[in-house]
């Protein structure tokens, strides 16, 4: 028989080697899964893995892997500091696209005056955007006692038709031909997220993620705040007790959160997509929840889970297009990550007992 | 003499990095109340383990009316005639008795059938107890009786008892008391675990006393002190907590007419509390577990607010102040369930420590927490309260329930509170622990502190209170002086609107 046995004290060495762990078990049961549908397996793992780094066209790819992280890893920060403390906000998508309406509006709103201080309005405008949108289910939930991973998520659903009613209406391109969509920011100096150094791939956005990650790593590590998340996770009552207020923590967690998705949201819009469009959410706040728990809701893990998807992503694209494996079969493999690092997470705080089936004391 | 009932022949067993029994021997016989009597840690738990087929043993053997018993799991040990009753109870608060009875049963009888038994045991053995009743509504003593009927029902000749007197008012345990003597006159036997001396006096026909898993000692209880099972029991001299007899103070705190809603469907509500408590004063609140306690140290740490000019503590009132703002001003509290509440159990002592020292022990500056200060208050608290601990690095959940009972007394202690509320200081801590805790409790008052102690321990607080008062469904009782009141006294105090009737055999 086989039985889990909790330890005394996580394992600190197998809470390093966890996400290494689930990362080569993706590979292999992710080779064994294209070599099913016909492809060879080590060959699609380079693809996926080396070919966006070290490849023929890595120079294009390269700066693609920053341009794909930084919304990443700046909406899993956010989140990771609501999962510590057991807020679960699932909506992050939804705080990205109003965070996206809410400063490509302020931009337009500017058009074509060119300012200095556009930008930066579009910069606090998206991350009220965002605020606002995540502080609805707070609010809920701390006035009524509504569940925000139901509430969050279903606003996810609200503003996408938000999103469609701008592009099809008072965000449309007055010169765009009757096409649905925004002017293009990016022919908009004063509003364009444009890279700080050409062609690096390093915007605006890139840079605001390594600010959120030191910011959020001084707070857990060192500040009353972060503290407060931490005990409020791991148990309540403790931190009740120890003066923490679970209703303003809740405001704070989603409200964070909710900025740096809007955040990545206007950076986004202003940046590599340029415009409101219909389709301009591809997913990136349901893939930080995958990135936060690949890097075990700690900044610096999250900072490198971030560029991990991102690669995958990359990767997956450029398989599909070589080797013509199915999109269905790349999001099968960044599933099976998650899915194996929650699996080999057991073994941070339990132990495996093979055998005897007797009571520990 | 007849053969034993049950023997138990060089019986050992070790974990990594502990004996937990080594080398022991034991004999019960028919209708034997047997005591087993040890410290925390001493290996009783581990023994009966054994005879109920939760652990197996490294060596040794044990008999069953003279055939060899091996049980290997506790269904096994219930279908040779064994049976326990934990000390904790494993009880379905939203079911009825009779559900709860039939949930633990093999092959449940139908349900009215069961019920009639269930009445027909409780009525037998003196233990009143309707089959209907919610569980989540009854006593500490009467879900007790749940667990005693649940044993009784299928005929045990062994009965293991794990501290069953904890969690009663003195009534109750006469009520206890009766059925265990009848159960003897029966012919069944009793393995009686209790670190009460007196009452294993009263009602036990042997006693067995463990040390770090040896035997040290058999007696026969009635012959011998308290005081000298006491010391076989720890193997030194034990010291009595000596009291400061200082001249009580100002008044400092004051509730006037507390009351506050039920926090949840099964919470007790505080109805109408009233007191005055004065520097240098250790006021002790008895009462049964469940009756309001969590609610009234919730009350006066903070974490729920009660109205305007219910809780004034040195003149100013209490009800817009969090739990770090009431540290801030002297008002410190400990509450009794240590992993979870007092402590967070998968954070460091260090982090524990930060936990409630930050506000008064200058940890933070504006926000900012100073994590080696932290360090040095969890090393002064090792320090000072004795704490068994490799590091303050370690995890709260590593360590026992003692020594983690004293880190957080010591947190509390050492913060030099003016008004310290405890509730529990002493639950689950060996006798010697318990002893230095009480005993700093007595210098804390010395020191002018104004101290209320709340314990289900009647002992521990007739040792050390000044003033005693009793807490039932959610009722304070008028303090009364501690020095003087009689068991009988207390009983009443405490009993309230339970059931006193004693069995009616």
């Amino acid at each position: 028989m086989i039985r889990f046995e909790k330890r005394p004290q996580p394992s600190r060495l197998s809470s390093l080697a966890t996400p290494l762990l689930a990362v080569m078990a993706t590979m292999v049961f992710g080779g064994f899964l294209f070599a099913v549908l016909g492809k060879d397996p080590v060959q699609s793992i380079v693809t996926i893995f080396w070919e966006p780094l070290f490849g023929e066209f890595a120079f294009y790819y390269r700066p693609q892997l920053l341009i794909k992280g930084a919304p990443l890893v700046l909406i899993a920060i956010g989140l990771a500091l609501g999962f510590k403390a057991g807020v679960w906000n699932i909506g992050a998508e939804g705080q990205y696209i109003m965070g996206a309406i809410f400063g490509a509006g302020v931009g337009l709103a500017f058009y074509p005056t060119e300012s200095f201080w556009v930008f930066p309005l579009m910069i606090l405008a998206g991350a009220f955007g965002g605020w606002m949108w995540a502080t609805i289910p707070a609010i809920l939930k701390v006035k009524f006692g509504t569940n925000e991973i139901l509430v969050s998520l279903m606003l996810v659903y609200v503003a996408e038709q938000f999103l469609a009613s701008m592009s099809l209406g008072l965000l449309k391109n007055p010169e765009g031909f009757g096409f649905p969509g925004s002017r293009n920011l990016q022919q908009y100096a004063s509003a364009h997220n444009t890279d700080i150094i050409a062609g690096s791939g390093m915007h605006w956005g890139v840079v605001a993620a390594l600010i959120a990650v030191i910011f959020a790593y001084v707070l857990l590590a060192r500040h009353r705040l972060g503290f407060a998340i931490r005990v409020t996770g791991e148990a309540p009552r403790a931190a009740r007790f120890g003066g923490v207020n679970p209703s303003r923590l809740i405001l704070f967690c989603l409200g964070i959160s909710g900025m740096l998705a809007g955040l990545a949201g206007m950076f986004e819009v202003s940046g590599p997509a340029g415009q409101i469009t219909i389709d301009f959410n591809v997913g990136y706040g349901f893939t930080a929840i995958i990135v936060a728990f690949l890097g075990r809701l700690h900044p610096i893990g999250i900072m490198f889970a971030g560029l991990l998807m991102a690669l995958t992503y990359i990767g997956g694209d450029i398989a599909q297009s070589q080797l013509q494996l199915p999109a269905a079969a790349i999001q099968v493999f960044q599933g099976m990550l998650l899915f194996f690092l929650l699996a080999f997470d057991l073994l941070t705080n339990y132990r495996v007992r093979i055998g005897s089936s007797e009571f520990p004391t | 003499m007849t053969t034993p009932l049950l023997s138990l022949r060089r019986l050992s067993k070790a974990y990594p990095g502990v004996v937990a029994n080594d080398d022991v021997s034991l004999e019960i016989g028919r209708g034997e109340i047997h005591a087993l009597l040890g410290e925390n840690g001493a290996g009783k738990s581990t023994l009966v383990k054994m005879i109920y087929g939760l652990v197996k043993p490294d060596s040794g053997n044990m008999q069953l009316n003279e055939a060899v018993f091996t049980p290997k799991d506790p269904r096994t040990a219930r279908a040779s005639g064994v049976g326990m009753v934990f000390q904790h109870f494993s009880l379905f608060d939203a079911l009825t008795v009779a559900e709860n009875i039939a949930l633990g049963m093999e092959d449940a009888p139908a349900m009215s059938q069961l019920a009639a038994r269930i009445r027909e045991v409780s009525e037998n053995y003196g233990l009143p107890l309707s089959p209907d009743r919610i569980v989540g509504d009854l006593s500490a003593g009467e879900q007790q009786r749940v667990e005693i009927i649940r044993c009784l029902l299928q005929d045990p000749k062994l009965l293991i008892m794990d501290e069953p007197t904890s969690v009663l008012t003195p009534q109750e345990v006469a009520v206890l008391f009766e059925t265990l003597n009848k159960l003897r006159a029966e012919g069944t036997a009793i393995l009686y675990i209790s670190h009460k001396l007196e009452e294993i006096r009263t009602l036990c026909d042997t006693a067995t006393i463990l040390r770090l898993g040896k035997v040290v000692g058999t007696c026969v209880p009635a012959d011998t002190t308290a005081r000298d099972m006491a010391e076989m029991m720890v193997g030194t001299t034990l010291k009595t907590p000596k009291r400061s007899g200082s001249e009580p103070g100002e008044v400092i705190l004051k509730l006037d007419q507390l009351s506050l809603p039920p926090a949840s469907a099964f919470g007790m509500p505080l109805r109408e509390i009233s007191l005055s408590l004065r520097k240098g004063e250790i006021l002790g609140i008895g009462g049964v577990a469940g009756n309001g306690q969590d609610e009234l140290l919730g009350s006066l740490s903070g974490e729920t607010r009660a109205s305007v000019g219910m809780i004034e503590y040195k003149s100013r009132d209490m009800a817009d102040m969090g739990p770090n703002a009431r540290r801030k001003i002297g008002l410190l509290s400990a509450p009794e369930e240590r992993l979870g509440h007092a402590a967070a159990p998968d954070m460091s002592l260090i982090e524990n420590a930060m936990l409630t020292g930050a506000t008064r022990e200058g940890l933070e500056k504006g926000g900012m927490l100073n994590w080696s200060a932290a360090g040095d208050f969890a090393d002064r608290i090792i320090e000072a309260f004795d704490v068994r601990t490799p590091s303050a690095a370690n995890a709260a959940r590593s360590l026992s329930g003692g020594n983690l009972q004293k880190f957080v007394i010591g947190r509390e202690v050492l913060q030099r509170p003016e008004v310290f509320v405890v509730n529990q200081p002493t639950w689950g801590v060996d006798a010697s622990a318990a002893a230095a805790i009480r005993q700093a409790l007595l210098d804390l008052a010395k020191s002018g502190a104004a101290l209320i102690v709340i314990s289900q321990d009647l002992d521990e607080l007739m040792e050390i209170s000044d003033w005693f008062a009793a807490l039932n469904e959610g009722r304070l009782s008028q303090p009364r002086p501690a020095i003087g009141l009689t068991v009988e006294e207390i009983g009443l105090m405490l009993g309230g609107a339970h059931d006193l009737e004693t069995a009616h055999v």
